[in-house]
């Protein structure tokens, strides 16, 4: 072995060594335990697919899937639009700027326990200060949030959003600081309207960023989970329950490692495959 | 992209005079307000949440939920303060999620930082592949192995105790992936000047890499500190134990056996989220331009 494989190796084996045993040979024993039936602690017993034709059947799980793919589907333009919309405000020199940031960030770093708790506070149909705004506005007939199946899913959305797009802002903004000074001050000696600035030099300079804005906020919304279980524990119903709670359940509240895990392998593969499609369509673009 | 592509669909304005650009001026100050009135109604949307937190913890629990709403304390119940260490185990809940935070977050950065020098700076056979395997797992939720992960943390004897939450928390793929991030920015010549002079690599990386990345590794340090605090999922499933509870597991306990105490279940959540807010503050300028720095570029 070469000087260089010794150096490498023993800068990367401290990590390395945890990383396989915890992440990587998981993830590798998950196609095992997906094709048996493991209970609790007792002996695995290979059942094949049918675990996955089992699921195939299940309601739940569909309804789960469906609840994820809402989540995301409504999470992730909203969050894309407020980070890039709160990044594009705080780029600029404006008084208090770093302060605004700051705030734009808090919710970032604040525990789910403690904001879902708030959230439904402010949510509360009948004495929260959201339906007393609305009520102030004009509207006759506020929605019962996290009381009503129907509302549920907006609520917690509201609150995903709320809570993660300062984090995407940041990216955004370190994402608008790397285009050229020059290229905006060109467009404006060209008369470029704001608008025309916007689509035609801060976005194509934001096209990484925002690939990988988009690639980070797929999986953050595939994997939903704590601040639905915090906040609506998965109801009314079943209408807030998603694929990772629906994992959470049948694996360690029913003890049925086996099936959770045929279900993970589900959560696995759309995070999996939308990424390396999202790659794919970058690349191609890039090229 | 060059500037030239800009010019074609805009049409050139002929001979600005001083009366168009006094215009354009006046234009540009009213669009500064209308920023500014966005960014006000923006933090105040914002923060409501957590001023709500903070005023509602210093309310009787009958103030709480009034019509029409109070949105100030009268009178201040600083008592609330007082009451919830007496009637939880704040104290267990806050001692069990330090340590496990200072541990995670001294192990994420060393093993992390020392990790992402070797695979920015030293080249050996199999180490593009070997890093793919990280970038790779960001990509795979948690979520879709914590079973056998759990599994395995079991026959090791792990689940139940505060180690379990260091194992896993403590090798993330993040961390060295933010690092390597950042080392790609220092440039190569630092190194091979220490090369020459007859450092090795370990010593280039103590002497060198290290004192420069201080920002990197101070936003790395308080994402990772964060995150293990705010951490809910990871001890729901790994501490059983009542006396293992870390402020997460202790303050959900606490609402739903006292979910009628409004104000003190506030109480308890401003607790949980002070020494992050804190840190977070005294940070602040690591956190907001290391997240922008390390975060992207590459």
């Amino acid at each position: 072995m070469s000087r260089n494989t010794v150096a490498g190796w023993s800068f990367i084996l401290p990590n390395f060594l945890g990383f396989a045993a915890l992440t990587l040979l998981p993830v590798v024993v998950l196609f095992y335990v997906a094709f048996t039936n493991w209970n609790v602690f007792g002996v695995a017993e290979w059942t094949g697919t049918a675990n996955f034709r089992r699921m195939w059947d299940d309601a739940s799980f569909w309804t789960a899937l469906r609840n994820t793919v809402y989540y995301a589907v409504f999470h992730i333009p909203l969050t894309l639009a407020a980070a890039l919309g709160l990044a594009l405000l705080l780029n600029r020199k404006l008084r208090g700027v770093r302060f605004f940031r700051t705030v734009a960030f808090f919710p970032y770093i604040t525990s789910i326990v403690a904001i879902a708790v708030v959230w439904n506070q402010l949510f509360s149909p009948e004495y929260g200060p959201i339906n007393a705004l609305l009520g102030a506005v004009g509207v006759d007939d506020p929605p019962g949030w996290t009381a009503s199946s129907t509302w549920s899913m907006p609520a917690v959305i509201i609150v995903g959003t709320w809570r993660y797009m300062g984090y995407y802002m940041l990216l955004f903004l370190a994402g608008l600081q790397t285009i050229p000074a020059q290229l905006y001050e060109a467009a404006e000696t060209d008369g470029a309207s704001p608008w025309q600035r916007f689509v035609h030099v801060t976005l194509p300079g934001l096209r990484t960023t925002t690939f990988f804005v988009t690639v980070l906020l797929t999986i953050e919304s595939f994997k939903v989970f704590d601040l639905i279980l915090v906040m609506t524990g998965g109801g009314p119903g079943q209408s807030t329950l998603v694929l990772s709670q629906y994992i959470y359940q049948k694996g360690f509240e029913e003890n049925q490692f086996g099936y959770a895990s045929a279900v993970s392998i589900v959560l696995f593969a759309i995070c999996f495959g939308i990424t390396v499609i999202q790659f794919w369509v970058n690349k191609r673009r890039n090229s | 992209m060059t500037a030239t592509d800009l010019s074609t669909p805009v049409p050139a304005i002929a001979a600005p005079g001083n009366h168009a650009t006094s215009a354009r001026r006046v234009r540009s100050r009213g669009w500064r307000l209308v920023g500014y009135v966005a960014l006000v109604l923006a933090a105040a949307g914002l923060l409501l949440p957590f001023f709500w937190m903070v005023v509602t913890s210093l309310k009787t629990n009958n103030d709480v939920f009034t019509i029409p709403i109070t949105w100030l304390p009268d009178p201040v119940v600083w008592r609330n303060y007082l009451d919830i260490w007496q009637r939880s185990d704040m104290t267990t809940w806050l001692r069990n999620t330090l340590l496990l935070a200072v541990i995670v977050t001294f192990l994420q950065v060393l093993t992390g930082s020392f990790a992402a020098y070797g695979f920015a700076r030293v080249r050996f056979p199999g180490r593009n592949l070997l890093f793919l395997a990280y970038v790779g797992t960001i990509a795979v939720p948690w979520q879709s192995y914590m079973i056998p992960q759990f599994i395995l943390m079991s026959k090791l004897q792990l689940s139940n105790t505060l180690w379990s939450i260091v194992a896993i928390q403590a090798f993330g793929a993040i961390g060295v992936f933010l690092m390597k991030q950042f080392y790609e920015t220092i440039p190569e010549e630092l190194s091979e000047a220490a090369r020459v002079d007859g450092l090795s690599e370990f010593g280039i990386w103590r002497r060198i890499i290290l004192p420069l990345s201080r920002p990197a590794l101070a936003s790395l340090a308080l994402l990772t500190f964060t995150t293990t605090w705010n951490d809910y999922l990871g001890p729901l499933i790994y501490l059983r134990s009542p006396e293992l509870r870390t402020i997460q597991l202790g303050l959900n306990t606490f609402i739903s056996q006292y979910n009628a105490e409004y104000a003190l279940i506030m109480t308890g959540s401003v607790l949980s989220v002070l020494p992050v807010a804190v840190i977070f503050l005294l940070g602040q300028r690591y956190f907001v331009e290391g997240v922008a720095s390390t975060g992207l570029k590459g």
